[in-house]
């Protein structure tokens, strides 16, 4: 496989990350959250075999089946077994509309953009496009946690936002030392085992997972 | 009447022999102050597209007043109208500050008086108020803005105020910027640019319709002359931003015009809301024009200020076109709200066919003309790929998508507009006996919507001879020409930039349609079908009344569900149900109002605050003699110790 | 006589038009009850429905005015300028200057204003609301329309169909992220202009579901048979203009008679396997509420933003 041919697949993969993070902000049903976000950690994953496969940098495919396991196997399926049990609803509720939620996005990808613009003349790599990409998912991901009232969603947010930080970290310098990703990847199976408890902990408290639930912590004054 | 259209005939004929590159300087006027007068192709062409309108709408207005007849004198009518022609006219002719201001001037004060022709009714005066504050704030703007450039050039005593001085004068940037935006906010107040464009709807209304068509059709126009002018002629070189600023301005205007035009009943609110919207699409283009100026590629910006003129010159014709069949609706019904009318087209057949070439001018839909200008803006839109900067070529394309949009709800707007008032049933709450033959307008109103409607025929189908005409002026004012370009592939095509990049022939479009329409007909009619006139059908569902059709506020629903966040709408329905029957409504009550959110947060506040200040201050009357004296006394001594 | 070939072609080309589009929609349907376990009415039938309705009497209401009588013809005529203008199986046709693809919309623009005018002219309930809502969804396609073509022609650097696919034709392929993002959005907004499920359904007459058959619900006779005509041929043409920018591969580029039948062979199996797409679709989703369907054209402007940002981030 030629370098040419090879980024330009690592661009269409970027471009179905994008796709996916937009996907994440305005599905409506909560299965299907799920769903994007195991194909986005599968894009990911490609990803991450391509770079290592152009970079020589053999730790990078290690790197793309631990997220293969991780991000689109393991993580999805922890998610779905807590929303079994805690019963969760069907719908996601927003505080703003979809189509407004789909501008501010998109007005953050050419911030985003705008952004790495330096870089981009700046850099060597073959991957120095996808960088902008990267910034991108970061932002859509807070931008999802922000609009979304369920805390489920605001998880899946969090995590779609780390996947933009690994993501920016493949294609600015060919990724990081294996030490630091395996830490990485470490952490968040653990973050996804304590969401987990505390949701249930949420759900006894509040007997609701709607975060304006917990509007009542505040002190009255 | 036959006179002020002689001279209107006169100049717009001379001006379009003219419009060549020489210009004519002639002085006359006080001492020591001599007025100045130039004709330059840009004022040539603005010359000619008044000239034409005013031409067309003094027809028109000959068979109009007679519905005055009996009612009210209509020589102040003559009279302002003259003195309004004429005040549009001095605008674009001349060539000093001074003069510029006092015919801006004149051209207010008749038309202020015009529109309060009917001053019997409160809500015209308060239009006509309204009116005269905007254009006077606009008018102090571009007097400022004019006195900035003037001191700038650096001449002494008065001698600084004429054009010539400050074409030749390089501005500081700092002073140029101040300048500009006080020009700009100065014309804007006269063309209706958001937000000051709230007496636009309440102006254009209230005046006679053939006011009205003049109003909206050439006076608007002389503001954009005045933006032109002001920028690409006396400051000629100018930084992104202004462009920038400008094109979001003219994208807001845009799409606000149309969705406020959409939700009107009134026909005249509506044209004035659509009026807005097209000068918004100006001042994109305009906004366009300065952006590639700046970036130093003349042949783009030559493109977009093509598209410009032929927009103001489009505008000019359909919405005068427009504004004079809702003249004749009004003449023929006396009625105002489109609600209340439908089924004309079979009683007043000449005016419903010039009204629907003017809405599918306006709406921008091949073969006329309108289509011509907003695809030539759309290529300048699709070429911004030249420039460097790679954020404006990322937002640029987005205000193109923005065109669009407000393209395709003009559209939706004018379906509505014709729709409603010409097809269908008659939706009043009375029948009228409406007889067949009396409700068409008389010969000199429809020849005076005749020719507009052959001028957007014409503007449609021959592009390439109109863009040879008008290239002069782009070329003068940007160094860019594109009518060798547009005419390159032959006179039938238009290709703005090349021809592999993109071309369109109306003409070819508009003989088509001709001739497949004829061909299918005779082959059609060649067999035995018949034609049976039945009572309509429905689905079978019978006793079907008037009522039960779509009227305007239903049609534009959908829309208004959409982008209803934009507005202050309030929708009160109250249901009285009888017990027996509770799924059929004995009554029911709906009231929508619709509110402009601009009173609220600008207009409001400002109104409040400067009658607050005014009572502050009319505490200095006091009534005493004795304080009055002693105010004169403080005053002399203060300027007696300054004076040392 | 070389110089009249282009011309026998154009004329060959609008005749493929007129008539591979019945066929091209008796196909969809035969794929339909197909898929839907149903028996089919056969290939051909739509031309026997446009046939039955050119000999069937025109049932006119009272009270309907020229525009009305007018609009079939016109609608027809404009359908067919565009079958005229876009390359199917030749690239360089003479007609092909007429109109860029940005003209070609407006073409599409006509017959909408039309069709809704007809639908306000009997003045009954539902023609208004089918109008109104077509009109709707016709002003939120344009803006995503209008993305789709500036994404395509930012790699082609033109807007004619024909210039658009000769530099796809002739160019080396490369996978493009911006290409793919277009593609989605245009076919989102092909179903949205056509009136295909999810937004219309061509074959329903219930008010809750019915937009374009509202307009168009007192025609009879050969006024209807017009329109029907006209409507196959805006699928058939609708799918056409997305081969030529997409998949242009196939359409011939010189005027030999080898070429040419090449080109017609192509189009036939492209527009097969496109059909097999659309059944897949229509089959796969319900209708939407119609206030659902700016969400969807909204979800198809930002696939064709996502293409143009594609272009200038990662190409």
């Amino acid at each position: 496989m030629s370098i040419n041919l090879a980024a330009q697949v690592n661009s269409i993969m970027a471009a179905l990350i994008l796709l996916t993070s937009f996907g994440l902000l305005v599905q409506r049903r909560m299965y299907g959250l799920l769903h994007l976000f195991a194909w986005q950690g599968l894009f990911l994953s490609v990803s991450t075999a391509i770079v290592g496969y152009v970079s020589g940098a053999h730790h990078l495919y290690i790197s793309s089946i631990l997220t293969l396991t991780l991000k689109v196997v393991l993580i999805p399926y922890i998610l779905h077994f807590l929303m079994r049990q805690l019963h969760i609803h069907k719908e996601v509720e927003q505080l703003v509309n979809v189509p407004t939620t789909m501008l501010i996005g998109i007005a953050l990808v050419i911030f985003s953009y705008y952004l790495t613009a330096p870089i981009r003349e700046l850099s060597t790599l073959v991957t120095r496009s996808t960088l902008a990409v990267a910034l991108a998912t970061v932002m859509l991901g807070l931008l999802m946690m922000i609009t979304r009232r369920h805390a489920v969603t605001q998880i899946i947010g969090f995590l779609a936002l780390e996947n933009g930080l690994f993501f920016a970290a493949t294609s600015a310098t060919y990724g990081m030392p294996l030490v630091v990703e395996l830490g990485v990847a470490l952490d968040i199976l653990i973050a996804a085992f304590i969401f987990g408890i505390f949701f249930f902990q949420i759900r006894t408290t509040f007997d609701s997972l709607d975060v304006e639930q917990m509007t009542q912590l505040k002190e009255e004054d | 009447m036959s006179i002020a259209s002689a001279i209107a005939v006169v100049a717009g004929i001379w001006s379009v022999a003219i419009d060549t590159p020489e210009s004519v300087t002639l002085s006359i006027g006080l001492p020591d102050l001599p007025f100045h007068l130039r004709l330059d192709p840009l004022s040539g062409f603005f010359l000619t597209t008044i000239g034409l309108l005013s031409f067309f709408v003094s027809i028109y207005s000959t068979g109009y007043c007679k519905g005055y007849a009996g009612k009210r004198s209509v020589t102040h009518l003559v009279i302002f109208y003259s003195l309004f022609i004429a005040g549009m006219f001095l605008v674009v002719l001349s060539d000093d500050a001074f003069f510029f201001l006092i015919s801006w001037e004149l051209m207010a004060i008749a038309s202020y008086f015009l529109v309060m022709f009917e001053d019997e009714l409160i809500e015209n005066r308060r239009a006509a108020f309204l009116y005269l504050v905007v254009a006077h704030i606009g008018a102090l703007a571009i007097l400022l803005s004019f006195g900035v450039l003037a001191g700038a050039t650096g001449l002494e005593s008065f001698s600084g105020y004429t054009f010539d001085a400050m074409r030749q004068t390089e501005f500081p940037l700092k002073w140029a910027t101040v300048a500009f935006l006080l020009a700009f906010f100065g014309f804007s107040a006269k063309a209706g640019v958001i937000p000051l464009h709230v007496w636009l709807p309440e102006a254009h209304p209230a005046a006679p319709s053939n006011v009205s068509a003049l109003m909206s059709g050439v006076m608007l126009k002389t503001a954009i002359y005045g933006i032109i002018r002001v920028t690409f002629d006396l400051i000629r070189v100018f930084p992104l931003w202004w462009g920038a600023m400008v094109l979001i301005l003219g994208l807001i205007t845009a799409i606000m015009g149309i969705l406020y035009a959409i939700m009107q009943n009134d026909i005249k609110r509506m044209l004035a809301y659509s009026s807005v919207e097209n000068i918004g699409v100006i001042l994109i283009g305009i906004g366009l024009a300065i952006i590639f100026t700046s970036f130093h590629i003349p042949v783009l910006a030559a493109l977009s200020l093509t598209a410009v003129f032929y927009h103001s010159i489009n505008h000019a014709m359909f919405k005068g076109l427009l504004f004079m069949g809702a003249g004749a609706l009004l003449h023929a019904t006396h009625k105002k709200n489109m609600d209340e009318m439908g089924g004309l087209i079979h009683y007043m057949p000449w005016t419903s066919t010039l009204f629907l070439i003017g809405s599918i001018s306006i709406s921008a839909l091949p073969p006329f003309n309108g289509f011509i200008s907003e695809w030539l803006l759309f290529q300048a839109f699709l070429l911004s790929p030249s420039l460097n900067s790679p954020l404006l070529n990322l937002l640029i394309p987005m205000g193109a998508a923005l065109l669009a949009l407000t393209a395709a709800l003009v559209a939706a707007c004018f379906v509505k507009a014709f729709g409603i008032t010409f097809l269908g049933h008659w939706r009043g709450h009375h029948h009228p006996p409406l007889q067949k033959m009396g409700l068409e307008v008389n010969w000199p109103m429809r020849l005076g919507m005749i020719l507009p409607a052959l001028m957007c025929l014409i503007l449609g189908i021959l592009p390439t001879m109109v863009i040879e005409w008008m290239d002069k002026i782009s070329d003068e004012l940007v160094g860019g020409k594109i009518a060798t370009t547009a005419g390159a592939f032959g006179w039938l095509w238009l290709t703005p930039v090349a021809h592999e990049r993109a071309s369109y022939s109306g003409a070819i479009v508009f003989l088509w349609i001709i001739v497949v329409v004829i061909l299918v007909y005779i082959l059609l009619h060649s067999r035995k079908t018949a034609i049976h006139r039945m009572p309509l059908w429905d689905c079978g569902f019978e006793k079907i009344t008037h009522r039960m059709q779509y009227n305007a506020t239903s049609f534009s629903m959908p829309i208004r569900k959409i982008f209803g966040f934009l507005f202050n709408i309030r929708e009160q329905v109250r249901l009285s149900i009888s017990t027996r029957h509770p799924s059929f409504p004995n009554r029911l009550y709906y009231r929508l109002r619709i509110r402009d959110r601009f009173w609220g947060w600008i207009y409001k506040p400002i109104s409040e605050s400067s009658y607050w200040i005014s009572r502050k201050f009319g505490r200095l009357q006091q009534g005493y003699i004795h304080i009055y004296l002693i105010y004169s006394f403080i005053t002399i001594i203060i300027l007696l110790i300054f004076a040392r | 006589m070389i110089e009249f070939y282009p011309f026998i072609i154009e004329a060959i080309q609008i005749v493929i038009v007129l008539l591979f589009a019945p066929l091209f929609v008796g196909w969809v349907r035969m794929l339909k009850c197909w898929f839907q376990g149903r028996t089919s009415a056969g290939l051909f039938q739509p031309y026997r429905d446009i046939l039955k309705l050119f000999h069937k009497d025109v049932i006119l209401a009272e009270n309907a005015s020229w525009i009305f009588r007018f609009t079939p013809y016109l609608v027809f005529g404009v359908t067919v300028l565009a079958g005229g203008i876009i390359p199917i199986i030749f690239l360089n046709l003479p007609f092909a200057t007429v109109a860029d693809v940005i003209a070609i919309a407006a073409l599409f623009a006509i017959v909408r204003f039309f069709t809704a005018l007809a639908g306000m002219d009997i003045g009954t309930a539902f023609g208004g609301m089918g109008s109104s809502r077509e009109m709707m969804i016709g002003s939120l396609a344009e803006p995503a329309m209008l993305m789709a073509i500036f994404t395509v022609s930012l790699i082609s650097q033109t807007t004619s169909l024909s210039n658009m696919a000769d530099v796809l034709i002739h160019k080396e392929f490369i996978l493009r992220p911006s290409m793919a993002f277009a593609l989605l959005a245009f076919v989102l907004i092909s179903i949205a202009e056509t009136g295909r499920i999810p937004v219309d359904n061509p074959a329903t007459h219930l008010e809750l579901t019915m937009i374009h058959e509202a307009m168009i619900l007192e025609y009879s006779g050969r006024h209807l048979a017009l329109i029907e005509w006209a409507g196959m041929i805006k699928l058939f043409l609708f799918t056409t203009i997305g081969i030529a920018s997409f998949f242009p591969w196939g359409i011939s580029t010189s005027v030999n008679l080898i070429n040419i039948s090449a080109g017609i062979i192509f189009l036939i199996l492209k527009m097969g396997f496109l059909g097999i797409g659309l059944i897949l679709i229509e089959t796969g989703l319900a209708k939407m509420r119609i206030f659902r369907v700016p969400e969807f054209l909204g979800s198809a402007f930002l696939l064709s933003t996502l293409g143009m940002l594609s272009y200038f981030i990662l190409e």
